[in-house]
């Protein structure tokens, strides 16, 4: 009590008290920053629509609103939406099941570790039609093999990562990861804050797989990661894109998906896939072991697979979609057969898919990752 | 007498019981998860993990930069406290608002505004470059985390060192003059022993958030210069290591109990009014 008893006369006791209370709480709760968590408050509390809720969990800036307002008119259900950064960080809240949620949109290796770890519900496709009609073959064939027999995913959207670069900026050819380890470009580099994404790029200019399990490549790896620090303005993920629209940085490591809306943004920047080879990623829609609500959740899942739908996505975010029947509605023919949006993969060598390699093995990664970091 | 007891114990018990929710069983379940593995078994690991190279140097910079950021703002701190306290314009609860004003705007907005004001096309550098001037490079370096550190701390060390000076009797001040004491002396040997507890308590409320922050460093460093605080928090939301991160964040505690201790010390000669 002495505490407070000192602070009697003093006006400003009060205003001191509660910013002192507050502080620790604003410390506590601010994490990389744009993420939200309002499910958890409004599972609870929140009025729900005539057909009750569904609860989403996705990337960041990965859907158009307009569709999810359009959802929530056409069939009632209220859509209560969360989103995340990185795959890591979705990963312990939905495996602590401190929040449940109707749909998730984790990528290849993800899906796989969360079937592992028996986290996700078989898919029951009879609920889906749009999904199995509008869906290339192609894609659910990629899928099988993160998720055999794709039962547990479809597929939402794909891509690949490379190099970001501002013409302006940057005087060398840009065909090779090396560029990133390029002196010229010492605090001009934006490198992925993101474990896996960051080895790729490491992993594959030392001519190695990305799904490595060898601790004498990853040590490798990581000194080559070590030797890159200094030149690296910052390590970020979805900022990359306002950098480098903003001309804030030369070179960024980038998915695929941003490079059609920076190149809108900003005319000087242009995207290459490095001849090492890179990561081709799917991200896909799954619902989990503990959803509320799998009816809800299937119904989500069919709508974001409608061909109107999936159009509007696109244009939106304009990551590359899986859904044949929104690509052949798309009038720009130069982005229907973009090469960046929808690459012919035969064209490029060395392409990977994530694997998920293990508790263990994540652990290792990680520890890696950490180690450059902490240099 | 028996009765108030009761009444007394009654109008406790919801501050109890709070306790008890919110502070005793998430420091039991730190313990738990700190001294156990995965498989429940006891063990040492997660503690003695500190001592490996990635996560010491993280410590180490962490005590380095609050310890440096702490300082800063008790050098910035004093003497406008000391103008306030002994010019009695009646202004100083105007200003003294002023600097607690920027509190009631959410801590991470105005971290991420001074990213914007910082970058190397941000606002500060455009300004620069319109007067000529070369541009400054800070962000995503050390200075620009102590800087941070420094904005956001800043109000904890003035209201605690406001008040403390505020209490002292300009009469005590009066007398040490009458026996002679020139304005050194009387503030080396009158004001400054009184405003221990205060010093005590704004070194506490800042060191400790610096230390543990991991906010500042994310947002104003690029992710580039890791401390102890971002480790720990990314055992928890990254690495899903809850073991780990309870083992690093229990010696994190060992210092904040040092500190708390010495203020515990320091404050016993003067009155209390710390925090």
């Amino acid at each position: 009590m002495k505490y407070f008893a000192s602070y009697h006369n003093n006006k400003f006791a009060a205003i001191f008290l509660s910013a002192a209370l507050l502080l620790p709480l604003l410390n506590a709760c601010g994490s990389s920053g744009a993420s939200s968590d309002s499910a958890a408050d409004a599972q609870g509390s929140a009025a729900s629509g005539e057909n009750g809720v569904v609860y989403v969990y996705n990337w960041g800036e990965y859907i158009d609103p307009d569709t999810l307002a359009s959802f929530e008119e056409e069939t009632g259900i209220r859509v209560v939406y969360d989103e995340y950064e990185t795959n890591e960080t979705m990963y312990p809240k939905v495996a602590s099941g401190a929040t449940q949620y109707d749909v998730i949109c984790p990528s290849d290796y993800m899906i796989q570790k969360m079937i592992e770890n028996d986290l996700l519900q078989p898919l029951d496709y009879d609920l889906l039609p749009n999904a199995v009609a509008n869906i290339g073959a192609q894609y659910y064939e990629q899928a099988e093999g993160y998720d055999p027999g794709n039962l547990y995913s479809v597929p939402y959207c794909w891509g690949t990562v490379g190099i970001l670069y501002n013409r302006t900026m940057v005087s060398d050819p840009v065909d090779s990861w090396s560029i990133l380890w390029n002196e010229k470009y010492r605090d001009n580099i934006l490198m992925q804050d993101s474990v896996r994404d960051a080895f790729m790029v490491a992993l594959k200019l030392n001519g190695n797989s990305m799904n490595t399990t060898d601790p004498g490549e990853l040590e490798a790896a990581k000194q080559l990661l070590i030797e890159q620090k200094p030149l690296v303005q910052a390590y970020v993920v979805d900022q990359v894109r306002d950098k480098m629209i903003g001309g804030e940085a030369a070179l960024g490591v980038i998915y695929s998906g941003e490079a059609i809306y920076t190149q809108q943004e900003n005319p000087d920047l242009e995207y290459v896939v490095p001849k090492e080879g890179t990561n081709v990623w799917i991200d896909g829609w799954v619902i989990p072991k503990n959803a509320p609500d799998a009816e809800n959740a299937h119904k989500f899942i069919d709508y974001m697979c409608r061909a109107d739908i999936a159009l509007k996505n696109f244009e939106y975010i304009t990551y590359s979609t899986p859904n044949d029947a929104a690509r052949a509605l798309i009038e720009d023919e130069s982005i229907r057969n973009s090469p960046i949006a929808f690459p012919d993969l035969n064209d490029y060598s060395n392409l990977e898919t994530f694997q998920f390699l293990g508790d263990e093995m994540d652990r290792l990664y990680y520890e890696l990752w950490k180690q450059v970091k902490s240099e | 007498m028996i009765k108030t007891h009761r009444v007394r114990n009654l109008f406790a018990a919801p501050y109890l019981a709070w306790i008890a929710v919110f502070i005793l069983v998430p420091l039991a379940m730190i313990f738990w998860y700190g001294f156990t593995n995965e498989s429940g078994a006891f063990t040492v690991e997660n503690i003695a993990a500190m001592a490996r190279p990635e996560h010491a140097k993280a410590l180490w910079r962490a005590l380095y930069l609050s310890v440096i950021s702490t300082l800063i703002c008790l050098l910035l701190a004093y003497p406008l406290c000391l103008i306030l306290t002994e010019r009695r314009t009646g202004r100083q609860g105007m200003i003294v608002l002023l600097f607690v004003l920027p509190m009631w705007m959410n801590f991470l907005l105005r971290t991420l505004a001074w990213q914007t004001i910082l970058e190397k096309t941000g606002i500060l550098n455009t300004v620069l470059s319109a007067l000529g001037l070369p541009a400054l490079n800070i962000i995503n370096t050390q200075y620009a985390i102590l800087f941070g550190m420094v904005y956001n701390f800043l109000p904890f060390m003035v209201l605690p060192l406001y008040n403390a000076l505020a209490k002292i009797d300009p009469s005590v001040l009066n007398a040490a003059r009458d026996l002679g004491a020139n304005e050194w002396q009387t503030f080396l040997r009158v004001t400054l022993p009184l405003s221990l507890p205060g010093i005590v308590s704004g070194v506490t409320m800042v060191f400790i958030p610096a230390l543990t922050t991991f906010v500042i460093s994310t947002l104003l460093g690029g992710s580039k210069i890791l401390l102890i605080g971002n480790i720990v928090e990314q055992e928890f939301t990254l690495a899903y290591d809850w073991h780990l991160g309870s083992g690093l964040s229990i010696i994190l505690m060992l210092f904040i109990i040092v500190n708390m201790v010495l203020s515990a010390l320091a404050d016993q000669n003067g009155e209390a009014s710390a925090l």
